[in-house]
């Protein structure tokens, strides 16, 4: 076990190294000019010279690889560069924005774990009641629902609506400390939506992983020598059918950063996804290299997790190594 | 596993059906903004990239955190801020003189000085200074302090308008002066002279502001000044609906929902910002002069105005307004398709069996480009093609970003938008003049026009008002009878804002709306309203 995690630790630098130098590649190819994303709507006045000069000031005159090669450099002494989009050093800009995402991120997955679990295990019990037709019907619209849309609904019931909870921000508006109380006020709704768009994976893994295991041998024999109902729901169909779903909660993680750019676009949450887009569209080399990394780092480290729960969970699994 | 038969559709479409419903019955209850009447919160659509002035912020005056030496007032006339007057300007016009006020102080309590001018527009015009606008500064030859108390402008060429550029907001030399201009944190930790001190911003979210309470022009009564940053149009207006903000800026058709609220009042600032279509020199469809006549008859501009912006704008017919006092009386043209169709019948387009026209086996076709996702800017392209069509000339319009557009420019239209307020000067001579022709994204026409081109410097280099006016008549005239471009709307920028104080108004604001734009534009001198 330790054994795969370290194996897989060592390949993880290789791979971060070819997906930088891929992002490179592709922003280079991509048809959008650092320049004039950084000159905004100054560029459209400014003369030929003056954008050239702009181009020699922020580096992006120079060849692909060479640009690569200072990034890499200077990032593996600790200098991650200056974002030109947002106009001040990387590491400021991931150490302002990197914790709310990572808040509203495993709120949301919190959320879609436990609630995906428990009406997993409980539409499986019995499915084609009442439940399970209920939930499962929830689960396919939530999957067809785009998490913008979610957000705007959310934010009209709760907010306009009902009047209950903050549309957006990470604080009340008029507010410029940051308390924990509205800290999580302000999370309730973002964490709920992302969370929700996120539910009808695990909500139908667990549900079929569990009515397969209940019809299992093993299950029909507990069952025949009378074990009760709820030791058989626990302790064999959950067991075997957490498996597939623990798979998922690795490969989910993707879902989840992409997911994570549009709710915090719609309840404007100073997370890192937004500066994700605006890295990519601006062609902001320092950052967008920076953010690649940790979302590289982030799904490795995902399928590290999944693999490493599933062994623990079923010891017939073997590590790889 | 094995494989199930799905049983969910039935059930799927109905709870759709039940949350679309329940989405679509709407009627949301107005509420009351939460804040006292001493704080105001207003959303935004566009977040500022930095806030320092060396990097562009607040260019065009109204920075809440800073001052320029001189700033505009609610009809956009010069009035002395940092300097205690007027410049004085030599007889030459090369050799611009500001006093400085006395006894101010920067927010950290530092006295402001001409050393902190000085800096600022040498840093700015500093060629390692990532500054996208310091182009508009090209007039300076140099920038001197002439003792403690004055500042004086060298200029290379006589700029009637440089008093104009002087709006810009002047940074402190004691703390900008020791830090790298490009990527220092003066451009999120700003010091200012301005009656807002930042207290903090928080990227994608909001900025926060409280009033200067040493603010040279006494201290605002709007204790707590909020902007945030709302992209999105429907949410912007669904916060303002839900009582978390005071004011918006809305497009019209959102800020029309908000008309009959009693609690709120709508506020229409009349613009420069203009909506036109090029007409490329290197085309030989739209480089025909009768054919750039014709299409700026056939275009209905009021139709336009009355459909596309639900009224929310003007006619334009140049790139100067109709309500302005540049504007040349009698450019207006009216709707007039029979005589369009007299100028192409009579330069030789014969209509072909389909309708649309020819010459000489040329077919009167060409492409239109609008920028992707700006949906004023396709309805417009729409408009003009179908009115176009109905002269016998093909549009086609095509859409993508200006990465896409930019090189065909020289010889494909393009649906685009500019405007400045400040000084004619500022647009015209970078649209239209012919030493500018395809120069970035100036003059992308590449009009070329001599009776222009003189005219634009003469409307530069005067110091004398009545002949820069008729310098600028002689631009709008020439305009009208060899279009470079056809000008189709000013559009008007519409903000909806509690209706609880005193003081709010709006300028003539100019195509693109920074910070400094909207009824909020002199917020430090709002008062709460007695009732």
């Amino acid at each position: 076990m330790a054994r795969m995690a370290g194996r897989r630790t060592l390949f993880a630098g290789p791979v971060l190294l070819v997906v930088t130098f891929g992002v490179f590649a592709v922003a280079e190819l991509s048809p959008f000019d650092p320049v004039k994303a950084y000159a905004g709507t100054a560029g459209l006045t400014a003369p030929q010279a003056e954008l050239d000069r702009l181009a020699a000031n922020l580096g992006v005159d120079q060849p692909l690889t060479a640009r690569w090669w200072e990034w890499l450099t200077s990032a593996l002494t600790g200098d991650l560069g200056t974002s030109a989009v947002m106009r001040q050093p990387v590491a400021d800009v991931i150490g302002e924005r990197l914790g709310w995402s990572a808040l509203l991120a495993l709120s949301a997955f919190a959320v879609a774990l436990l609630l995906g679990t428990g009406l997993g295990v409980l539409a499986a019990r019995r499915q084609g009641g009442l439940l399970d037709r209920a939930v499962s019907a929830l689960a396919y619209t939530l999957e067809a629902a785009p998490a913008f849309w979610l957000g705007l609904l959310a934010i009209w019931f709760f907010s306009v609506r009902l009047g209950v909870l903050p549309s957006g921000g990470l604080t009340d508006a008029g507010s410029d400390v940051v308390t924990a109380g509205q800290v999580a006020r302000h999370l309730v709704l973002p964490a709920l939506v992302l969370g929700l768009s996120q539910l009808p994976w695990f909500f139908l893994y667990v549900r079929q992983g569990v009515a397969d295991a209940l019809e299992e041998d093993p299950v029909r024999g507990a069952r025949a020598r009378g074990v009760g109902e709820r030791r058989v729901l626990l302790g064999h169909g959950l067991r075997s059918g957490m498996l597939p779903m623990l798979t998922l909660i690795g490969s989910r993680v993707p879902e989840l950063i992409t997911g994570a750019l549009l709710v915090e676009t719609v309840f404007s949450w100073p997370g890192i996804a937004a500066a994700t887009v605006q890295a990519a569209t601006s062609v902001d080399f320092p950052l967008l290299a920076a953010l690649t990394v940790l979302a590289t780092a982030a799904v490795l480290a995902g399928n590290l997790l999944s693999d490493l729960l599933y062994g623990l969970a079923d010891p017939r699994v073997g590590f790889d190594g | 596993m094995r494989a199930r038969t799905i049983r969910g559709p039935v059930g799927a479409t109905a709870a759709a059906a039940l949350i679309t419903g329940l989405a679509a019955c709407s009627g949301p209850t107005g509420g009351t903004a939460s804040a006292g009447p001493d704080s105001a919160v207003v959303g935004i659509a566009n977040e500022p990239e930095t806030l320092s002035p060396l990097l562009g912020y607040g260019k065009d005056g109204n920075s809440k955190i800073f001052d320029g030496l001189l700033a505009h007032d609610a009809d956009m006339k010069l009035k002395p801020a940092l300097a205690e007057a007027l410049p004085e300007v030599s007889a030459d016009g090369l050799t611009y003189t500001y006093r400085l006020r006395q006894g101010v102080k920067f927010s950290d309590g530092q006295p402001f000085g001409a050393k902190d001018v000085v800096f600022t527009y040498r840093t700015i015009l500093h060629e390692k200074t990532n500054n996208a606008s310091k182009s508009e500064l090209d007039a300076i030859a140099g920038v001197e302090a002439q003792g403690e108390d004055a500042v004086v402008f060298r200029l290379k060429y006589p700029y009637a308008p440089f008093a104009e550029r002087t709006v810009l907001p002047i940074a402190p030399e004691h703390i900008a002066g020791g830090q790298d201009v490009n990527s220092g944190d003066f451009a999120a930790k700003p010091i200012g002279t301005g009656p807002y001190v930042l207290t903090a911003w928080s990227k994608g979210e909001k900025l926060s502001f409280k009033a200067n309470p040493s603010y040279w022009g006494g201290e605002p009564a709007v204790k707590k000044f909020t902007m945030a940053v709302i992209k999105d149009d429907d949410v912007r207006a669904t916060r303002l609906r839900s009582g978390e903000l005071d004011g918006a800026i809305l497009p019209p058709n959102l800020a029309g929902a908000f008309k009959d609220d009693g609690a709120r009042r709508t506020w229409t600032a009349k613009t420069f910002d203009y909506r036109n279509v090029t007409m490329p020199t290197g085309n030989e469809v739209t480089g025909d002069v009768a054919v750039r006549r014709a299409l700026d008859l056939a275009v209905d501009r009021g139709a336009m105005v009355d459909k596309l912006l639900e009224g929310a704008g003007k006619a334009a017919y140049g790139p100067v307004p109709t309500g302005s006092p540049w504007f040349a009386p009698g450019t207006e043209r009216t709707y007039d398709l029979a005589a369009a169709r007299k100028i192409l019948d009579e330069a030789g387009w014969v209509p072909g069996d389909d309708g649309i026209r020819a010459k000489k086996g040329l077919r009167a076709t060409f492409p239109l480009w609008h920028t992707s996702g700006d949906k004023i800017r396709q309805d417009h392209a729409l408009a003009f093609a179908s009115d176009a069509r109905k002269a016998g000339i093909e549009v086609k319009i095509e859409s993508g970003s200006w990465e896409v557009i930019e090189p065909r420019m020289k010889t494909d239209a393009v649906l685009a938008g500019g405007g400045s307020p400040a000084d004619p000067d500022f647009d015209q001579y970078l649209t239209l003049h012919s030493s500018l022709a395809g120069d970035g994204f100036n003059n992308m026409a590449r009009y070329d026009n001599k009776t222009v081109d003189r005219a634009l410097v003469d409307g530069r280099r005067s110091g004398d008002p009545a002949a820069r006016k008729a310098a600028y008549d002689t631009v709008q005239r020439e305009l009208v009878k060899n279009p470079g471009y056809i000008y189709l709307t000013h559009i008007d920028h519409l903000y909806v804002v509690n209706d609880k104080w005193d003081g709010p108004s709006t300028q003539v604001e100019p195509h693109d709306h920074g910070l400094g734009s909207g009824p909020w534009w002199n917020i430090e001198n709002w008062k709460p309203k007695q009732n």
